[in-house]
């Protein structure tokens, strides 16, 4: 007997997926000056691709940040910026 | 020492492909992560099954399964009869969930059920106010005077007809052990809930409110202040009740209900017809009277 559906075995496999190609517009830049490390960048964000362990240390992962902006509209600082794609971290 | 913030301890991974700025992906990664390893998720058709689970990927590291739109708490009963047979239930999470398409509408049936017959489930309910997936189509939880693609506004319509499906008085009614409405905007509290409600046995529901970028056209950006001031315009209230009765409201400081409706594309015409403000106005009225929301 097979199975009738698709069976994955490989946890978290959407990994493979580098969803930060679609950036289109902005990408967050981390300023990391202000940052009191609360962690609301953390929670908010969709990917699940902020890390950061303690103050002045987050950052994104850039091949999963798809730019939403919701990281840099919560952070209680303003030490999050929304630049350019094409401008330099 | 400060909280260390690694996406590994994540039970919802990255690299799925929901919109960006996508208010379910929040709540489900919080819902997955706060449940632990030891969950077994049913998942109705939708968005969060559709963006979750590429083939051959998936985005979630907890044990997951999809059958179809109208029955996933039916697969999540089976489920849980099986993890009881196994003697296991003490020690696994059971979840179904769904969007609100295939929890008000479609999975209906299937979710009185399993209320009805008292499994040890959470059924978390991730609203977003229309069938998004298939390309915003009205459902049960649509808002009153929602534009969407089948309630289009123009000289004989502003948009959605009728009111939003009481969903959480129904689940109510059933006296389950526990029901609450949360929300993507407040995360220590939806946290919180589900903390709370895996805690009881016997059937739980949730309903968190999740904007949708797409849908809702709005910016990306603006998802959490979005779901904020449905919260804070009285339109969403965050009730939790307890075996039928109301034990605990988040009490606001009312805004008036244009501040949420300007933000969102699919309101742009309330804002110009006086009428079909009222109306918006008096249900955002009625929930705050109902549950005593004003501080």
């Amino acid at each position: 007997m097979y199975p009738i559906g698709l069976l994955v075995g490989r946890p978290g496999s959407s990994m493979d997926n580098k969803t930060g190609s679609w950036r289109s517009d902005k990408k967050p830049k981390f300023l990391q000056k202000d940052c009191i490390a609360c962690n609301m960048c953390f929670e908010v964000c969709p990917e699940g691709c902020i890390s950061g362990n303690g103050k002045n240390t987050y950052i994104a992962d850039y091949d999963y940040c798809k730019g939403c902006g919701l990281c840099a509209y919560v952070c209680p600082k303003k030490d999050i910026e929304m630049i350019d794609e094409g401008e330099e971290l | 020492m400060a909280v260390v913030a690694d996406p590994k301890q994540n039970l919802f991974a990255s690299g799925h492909t929901a919109c960006a700025g996508c208010g379910q992906a929040i709540a489900a990664k919080i819902v997955a992560t706060v449940s632990g390893k030891k969950t077994v998720i049913a998942n109705a058709t939708g968005c969060l099954e559709v963006f979750t689970t590429k083939a051959p990927q998936t985005a979630w590291r907890v044990a997951w399964v999809h059958s179809l739109f109208e029955n996933a708490a039916a697969v999540a009963s089976g489920v849980e009869a099986a993890m009881r047979y196994l003697g296991k239930i003490d020690e696994v999470n059971v979840i179904a969930q769904g969007g609100d398409g295939g929890t008000a509408d479609i999975g209906m049936g299937s979710l009185s059920g399993m209320l009805e017959r008292g499994h040890d489930i959470l059924y978390v309910c991730y609203d977003n106010e229309a069938y998004m997936n298939t390309g915003i189509q009205r459902s049960g939880l649509t808002p009153l005077d929602s534009n969407t693609t089948t309630s289009p506004v123009g000289k004989r319509s502003r948009g959605n007809p009728r009111p939003k499906k009481p969903l959480l008085e129904i689940a109510v009614a059933h006296n389950i052990s526990y029901a609450a409405s949360a929300s993507v905007a407040f995360l220590p509290d939806l946290k919180k809930k589900v903390e709370k409600a895996l805690s009881y046995k016997g059937p739980k529901f949730l309903q968190v409110h999740v904007p949708c970028p797409l849908g809702w056209r709005h910016d990306s950006s603006l998802t959490i202040e979005i779901a904020k001031l449905a919260v804070e315009t009285g339109l969403y209230p965050l009730v939790e009740y307890e075996y039928g009765k109301l034990i605990s409201v988040r009490k606001i400081k009312v805004k008036p209900v244009e501040e949420y409706l300007k933000l969102q594309g699919r309101f742009r015409h309330v804002l110009k017809d006086e009428e079909a403000l009222n109306q918006v106005r008096e249900v955002a009225k009625a929930n705050i009277e109902r549950y005593g929301l004003a501080l």
